[in-house]
């Protein structure tokens, strides 16, 4: 087993009084897919979101390729992350959204290209080849030029995962990227998320309820629930042989 | 119909006092309304309140009074000339409009989704490239139209500068008056004809904000 590139230790975060993740552990290794599943108001969400550093922790540790996130040494104790700690740390992350949130005021392609050029100074003509092959990979080759409202969901959500895509991070965030989507939509997502999962080396976390989707790509399955891990395990060994008789009625909700 | 003829080269002499007040105010004005408006988005309590008590003296208070203060009172008080008429004509009217405009880039900047930060921190972009590349310029757009909005009312706000003694159109058209007050309502019809005028392409460009800002900001 190869060191983690991400690692939850004991973390903990409420909102207001409301503790809604009790003590999080969690280990994901390069190139690892993990699914999250769980009822809605587990704290599935919060657990990415406090990766992607869109939501503090309350307590305990994220380490991220051997860097802890969310803290960092100054005069020989440990303070909390200051933004340019957060900064030199999640470029390694990316994330696609429920809502896409693409920028409406760029076309396509500049919405793939401004971060690579703007972030990580990359060179211009060359984030424009690679941004244009991964557009082409989602199947939007031929709409570069479009702007986002001109888009369905379905191909909105394909270009949020391209843009995330061209910035190479290790680890890559999907939090319920077809909640959003007409049910008849959400297949071509489905199978770029597939593709994603069987050709790049990167780790992957989901977060859906595609149960059966998540089972077929996750390498490992997290059912969290009331702000716990409950059961982790291979999706063979959480589905079929699970004694939790709370996942066994989560899973079977959604068989019929 | 003599008296038109007349009338309107005298009258349009003021133009000049009329044009030049209103785009130094409503280019100063802008300035103000966008240092203002980010001031008091600063995470710095101290720059928040200060130019909160700016916006809401200059909101409070009417403008006619807020030149004569800086006109008449400051100079008085404090022994210091503010300038020609003209700067204290363009300071005032500037302050006043770029204290409601602030309020406009505020609130503009406030009502982008908290989704378009989430993509730009997701993206890792700094706090500064955030701003500049996805908030700000979807801000802009929504600001168009209220933009053009004000700039018609700094229009007509110039008038106020013929009671600190510019000569502008309203002005010369009272002085016009003084020797003909039969001729009154013809006096300020060419005023009003005139004002409506100098406004024709300022309500073309909001209209023109207006498309601008409906095309570019809804996903």
């Amino acid at each position: 087993m190869s060191e983690p590139i991400v690692q939850f230790k004991n973390v903990h975060k409420s909102f207001g009084d409301v503790e809604v993740l009790k003590g999080i552990d969690l280990d994901i290794s390069p190139s690892e897919k993990v699914a999250i599943i769980g009822p809605s108001g587990s704290g599935k969400t919060t657990i990415i979101r406090m990766l992607m550093t869109l939501e503090k922790i309350t307590s305990g540790d994220i380490i991220v390729d051997g860097q802890n996130l969310w803290k960092m040494e100054k005069n020989g104790s440990m303070v909390e992350a200051n933004q340019k700690h957060l900064r030199s740390i999640r470029g390694d992350i990316g994330m696609v959204f429920q809502h896409f949130n693409l920028f409406p005021h760029m076309t396509i392609l500049e919405n793939c290209m401004t971060a690579p050029i703007h972030v990580k100074k990359e060179e211009k003509t060359e984030v424009r080849k690679r941004s244009i092959q991964m557009l082409e990979r989602v199947g939007l080759g031929d709409k570069l030029d479009n702007y986002p409202n001109q888009l369905s969901g379905g191909q909105k959500q394909r270009v949020a995962m391209a843009r995330a895509l061209v910035m190479r991070p290790k680890v890559m965030l999907f939090d319920e990227v077809t909640s959003a989507l007409d049910p008849e939509l959400v297949g071509e997502v489905l199978e770029v998320i597939r593709d994603i999962a069987k050709n790049d080396d990167m780790a992957m976390i989901l977060v859906t309820h595609e149960m059966d989707f998540a089972l077929d790509i996750a390498d490992k399955v997290v059912f969290l629930d009331e702000g716990v891990i409950a059961e982790s395990g291979s999706a063979s060994q959480v589905i079929e042989h699970s004694q939790n008789e709370r996942l066994q009625s989560f899973l079977s909700r959604f068989r019929n | 119909m003599d008296y038109v003829i007349e009338f309107i080269p005298q009258i349009a002499r003021g133009l000049n006092i009329t044009i030049s007040v209103l785009i130094a105010s409503a280019l100063f004005a802008y300035i103000m309304a966008f240092f203002s408006g980010l001031c008091r988005l600063s995470n710095n309590v101290i720059v928040r309140k200060f130019t909160g008590f700016y916006v809401e003296i200059f909101r409070g208070t009417s403008l006619i009074v807020q030149l004569f203060w800086l006109y008449y009172a400051i100079p008085m008080l404090f022994g210091i000339q503010l300038g020609s008429n003209w700067w204290v004509g363009v300071f005032a009217i500037g302050l006043n409009y770029g204290a409601y405009l602030s309020e406009v880039v505020r609130t503009s900047i406030l009502s982008v989704a908290q989704g378009q930060y989430e993509a730009a921190t997701a993206l890792n972009m700094s706090r500064f490239q955030r701003m500049r590349i996805v908030i700000f310029p979807q801000a802009v757009r929504m600001m168009l139209p209220e933009f053009g909005n004000y700039t018609i009312q700094i229009l007509k706000g110039t008038s106020l500068v013929s009671l600190i003694a510019m000569s502008d159109i309203l002005y010369y058209g009272d002085i016009l008056r003084g020797s003909y007050q039969q001729q009154t309502p013809i006096i300020y019809g060419i005023v009003l004809v005139l004002y409506f005028i100098l406004a024709l392409p300022l309500i073309w460009l909001t209209k023109k904000g207006e498309k601008i800002a409906k095309k570019g900001v809804a996903s």
